[in-house]
């Protein structure tokens, strides 16, 4: 299992974010789906402790997150934020912040390429591309930390139908050249089940359906197998 | 004494200063005119100042008899202790700013008095410490909260920015670096402007007091000169302390924000 919750209760300024969650998200491709307000997004992030539970513990392969090195769990657990939130600067800059940190070597180019973007694009000011863009070098500025696992909030929520459609075909290419597992948080039912084999259902910061996606999410949407675009 | 204030004093009456309150009279009369609602304000400022500076003349006239170093020192610790709690207020949106600004202000005394000194600029008596040092912290406290204010205004607008670059495994230090630059020359532009124009917009205040005072302008211009040089070290040093310190104090030990972004 890749990750466990195990009774995971998180409050924020006074209000109960999540109560008692416990969930499983297994190797390779996850979602976890919910309405807007639900808690899908803050339990992304207690996966790579930019948040800590209340009480519970949130489990990375076997260890407490809480006894990782947050610093070293982020690189190996890289999150991709909802809305582009790229540094001042060109592509580059972006793609090489988070290896010059760890004083990782790292090749921008395929990092870019990976991503869905044009390399030629590596010299660009970042502040001036498309949203659907820089949300493309915000995923390339996590894998150059070749990360194991890729956690995505809302990856497409900004974008038009064909920069998302875009998109989940990037992620669906990722899955199929690498090794590395995806969490995605999404509110789109559809989205999960074209790129998810495995889907927690959220509502109101409780858990209140998991297992793979052919049987959570059968009775809403027409499910495929998951990581084939459809 | 040194030779460069070798300026005769002067005696001012209270009559002198009662007679001024006619200008403040044009003040309150010019808000009441034009219903700016200031009267009240103006009122207690006026008080406020006469009771204050009448209280700190006493003071400094006791110390200035005394001639005693731990007076000098109490005073400018309780300047530093009032300036970080004002301070504090003016900087709200950063957690705990007291600790950072209570350093931040002794540091730019303790350093800046003792350079002076050290450098032989001025005497390290009382008539000397006692008003350079009233300087020092005043300027500090404004540019240590004016840097702070920035400083947390930004953190809380770039929530997102600073938890994205969180997520590639920046340290809270790294994260908030770009917003440190900001703060820190928001903190001392005032100064370094005013620095800029002294001389052609305005006439400084020590200028102004020397040359009423009976000095000869080019000393009157010298002292100012060194005031400036001096207060431009103490609010660079009481800006880049209060801001360090206080940017740990938005993050947990490992590295998340106490206020993350809105989901």
């Amino acid at each position: 299992m890749l990750f466990d919750l195990d009774d995971v209760t998180y409050t924020r300024a006074g209000k109960v974010v999540l109560r008692s969650v416990s969930a499983r998200i297994p190797v390779g491709a996850s979602s976890v789906v919910g309405p807007s307000g639900s808690g899908k997004s803050t339990l992304l992030r207690l996966l790579n402790r930019l948040a800590d539970p209340d009480s519970g513990r949130v489990v990375y392969e076997g260890t407490d997150v809480r006894e990782r090195d947050p610093l070293e769990l982020r690189r190996e657990v890289s999150l991709v934020p909802q809305l582009p939130a790229l540094i001042d600067g060109t592509v580059h800059d972006n793609v090489a912040y988070g290896p010059r940190l760890a004083g990782r070597s790292f090749d921008a180019r395929s990092c870019l390429a990976l991503a869905g973007l044009d390399p030629d694009f590596e010299e660009r000011d970042a502040s001036k591309l498309s949203v659907g863009e820089q949300q493309r070098v915000m995923l390339a500025r996590a894998l150059a930390l070749e990360p194991r696992v890729l956690l995505l909030d809302e990856p497409t929520s900004a974008l038009d139908q064909a920069a998302r459609d875009a998109v989940e075909a990037t992620l669906v290419r990722l899955r199929a050249r690498t090794a590395i597992s995806i969490v995605v948080v999404t509110h789109d039912m559809a989205q999960a089940a074209r790129l998810a084999d495995y889907v927690v259902r959220i509502d109101a910061g409780r858990v209140t359906a998991q297992g793979d996606v052919t049987e959570v999410l059968a009775d809403q949407v027409p499910v495929t197998t998951g990581g084939e675009a459809t | 004494m040194s030779p460069l204030l070798a300026a005769s004093s002067i005696h001012v009456t209270v009559g002198e200063v009662a007679a001024a309150l006619a200008l403040v009279a044009i003040a309150a009369i010019a808000s009441r005119a034009w219903h700016a609602g200031l009267e009240e304000d103006i009122g207690i400022a006026v008080l406020r100042s006469f009771v204050q500076l009448t209280a700190i003349g006493y003071v400094i006239t006791l110390i200035f008899d005394q001639d005693s170093a731990v007076l000098v020192v109490a005073l400018i610790s309780v300047m530093v202790v009032f300036g970080a709690i004002t301070a504090r207020h003016r900087a709200r949106g950063v957690p705990n700013s007291f600790w950072p600004l209570l350093i931040a202000l002794a540091v730019a005394a303790v350093a800046t008095l003792g350079l002076v000194v050290a450098l032989g600029i001025f005497p390290a008596t009382p008539r000397y410490m006692v008003p350079v040092g009233g300087m020092v912290v005043g300027n500090s406290m404004t540019a240590a909260a004016v840097a702070l204010n920035r400083l947390g205004e930004d953190v809380h607008d770039q929530a997102g920015r600073i938890e994205a670059t969180l997520a590639l495994g920046a340290t809270s230090s790294q994260a908030v670096t770009p917003l440190v630059q900001r703060s820190l020359r928001s903190g001392m532009i005032t100064l370094v402007d005013s620095t800029k124009t002294t001389g052609l917009i305005f006439f400084p205040g020590t200028m102004v007091g020397m040359l009423l005072a009976g000095a000869h302008p080019t000393d009157a211009v010298r002292l100012q000169l060194i005031l400036l040089y001096v207060l431009l070290g103490a609010v660079s040093i009481a800006a880049l302390v209060a801001i360090t310190l206080a940017r740990r104090n938005f993050f947990t030990p490992a590295h998340q924000l106490l206020e993350p972004p809105e989901p």
